[in-house]
């Protein structure tokens, strides 16, 4: 019911009411469906869930890069 | 051991990075001293970063000479009065109000009485908390017999709620939008063009309205302005590292943009949602609750959609009144020129429980923030 926070979510599955995108998410223990601001989302990948909206995805990848970074860093 | 104390021994035992980036910021912020920076003053835009801040007792970690203030990053709360009030009315003469919960007890422009949608639900007005814009569709298309209004407030990061199923066609016509949108970087020029007072050292850009717009729509910040910007997670080592960024590159003297948050965050954003926005909205000067009217700041619809707005269906005007409440200085705490503690209501008047003031209704005001972190460790 909050507005402004990015919550991530693992996408389990994906369907089409029209040609809207709606995907069924799992944050933390909630499971709900929202809108899907992707289009070629898929089930198994990782958004940011916003205001019931998927607006992002997340990179594992960079996550990774980031963290070896600051460990170089500091 | 004192809450704040506790929360910052957690956050060392849990990522004793954090304690490593802590030490850098010192040492980068003491080279700083040395070059004549006493007073370095970095914004955080967005209230979860305040959150994050004001959470684990970042301030108390900082240098003498490193000031974060918060900033306009709170939709809530600048969110304009007459909206709440025009809601507050259509809720009583039958239509269905569908808003976030954030907004429920948002004030509207008068200090006494039926003040907001929470209130209007008490004297039997049809108020509904909804998720998300999801819900009021689902809702008005079983209610068809009625007519249905959604407050669509919020910034970039919220828009696609609206704008993604607006493109698609799947919204009922009985389903209006009040659309409270607004871009939040023409607020930033606003800020450092018109605001005296708001010279920034460092900015500290939002990470979800980013995912949306891009990290690059923040580049005007350093290349125009001159202010070393960092788009950065929300996680209490994410802004201590935006952090350490901004003062190693004020100390080489050379202001840029960096993207923390690549996680996330693409330096061109997300192009289906921002396709389905350009769509859908237009930008246009807008009102910004206990600030003014901000040139292009405001989501609009475009002809196409003005079926589903409801300012076009009412046939009346999107006209600000003076919405700024007695005593309270939410409108100088947006624009950090003072602090949640500066305000004579803060804790006293104006509560979480019972607030008075916008800054205390959303969970990313700021004063809601201070007030549900008291003791402070400032």
């Amino acid at each position: 019911m909050e507005l402004c926070l990015g919550i991530p979510a693992e996408v389990l599955e994906t369907r089409r009411e029209g040609e809207l995108l709606i995907v069924k998410v799992r944050m933390g223990g909630v499971i709900r469906e929202v809108i899907s601001a992707i289009e070629d989302l898929k089930p198994g990948e990782y958004v940011i869930v916003h205001a019931g909206v998927a607006v992002s995805r997340i990179n594992k990848d960079e996550l990774e890069e980031i963290l070896s970074i600051w460990s170089q860093i500091v | 051991m004192a809450l704040i104390e506790r929360r910052i021994k957690e956050l060392y035992e849990r990522n004793p990075l954090s304690r490593r980036v802590v030490e850098e910021i010192h040492s980068v912020a003491g080279k700083l001293r040395e070059k004549g920076f006493n007073h370095l003053k970095i914004m955080n835009f967005c209230g979860t970063h305040e959150w994050t801040i004001t959470h684990y007792g970042l301030r108390s970690l900082m240098p003498d000479n490193v000031e974060l203030i918060a900033g306009p990053g709170c939709p809530v709360c600048i969110t304009p009065g007459h909206y709440v009030d025009l809601l507050v009315e259509l809720s009583m003469e039958g239509y269905v109000i569908h808003t976030y919960g954030d907004a429920y007890k948002l004030p509207g422009s008068k200090p006494v009485g039926i003040r907001s949608l929470y209130d209007a639900h008490i004297e039997g007005g049809d108020v509904r908390i909804v998720y998300g814009f999801l819900d009021a569709v689902k809702t008005a298309a079983r209610e068809r017999g009625r007519k249905h209004v959604f407050f669509a407030v919020g910034f970039e990061t919220t828009m696609p709620s609206t704008a993604v199923p607006l493109s698609k066609g799947i919204v009922p016509d009985n389903l209006l939008i009040l659309s409270a949108y607004r871009y939040t970087p023409p607020i930033m020029r606003y800020l450092l063009e018109k605001v005296p007072g708001a010279h920034l050292d460092g900015i500290l850009a939002p990470g979800h309205v980013s995912a949306v717009i891009g990290s690059e729509a923040w580049r005007f910040l350093p290349e125009e302005y001159g202010i070393p910007t960092v788009v950065a997670g929300f996680e209490p080592l994410d802004v201590l590292l935006a952090i350490y960024y901004m003062l190693k590159m004020l100390y080489k003297g050379e202001p840029g943009l960096i993207n923390e948050y690549k996680r996330v965050v693409k330096p061109n954003g997300n192009p289906d949602a921002l396709k389905a926005m350009r769509m859908v909205y237009e930008a246009r000067d807008a009102y910004w609750r206990g600030i003014g009217v901000v040139p292009r700041s405001g989501g609009y619809h475009r002809d196409e959609y003005l079926k589903h707005d409801l300012y076009h269906y009412l046939g009346i005007e999107d006209k600000p009144v003076n919405d700024n409440l007695p005593g309270c200085r939410c409108g100088e705490v947006s624009l950090g020129l003072v602090k949640p503690t500066d305000c004579p209501l803060f804790m006293k008047t104006c509560t979480p429980s019972s607030p008075y003031g916008p800054c205390m209704v959303s969970v990313e005001g700021t004063c809601r923030i201070w007030a549900e972190n008291l003791p402070l460790k400032l």
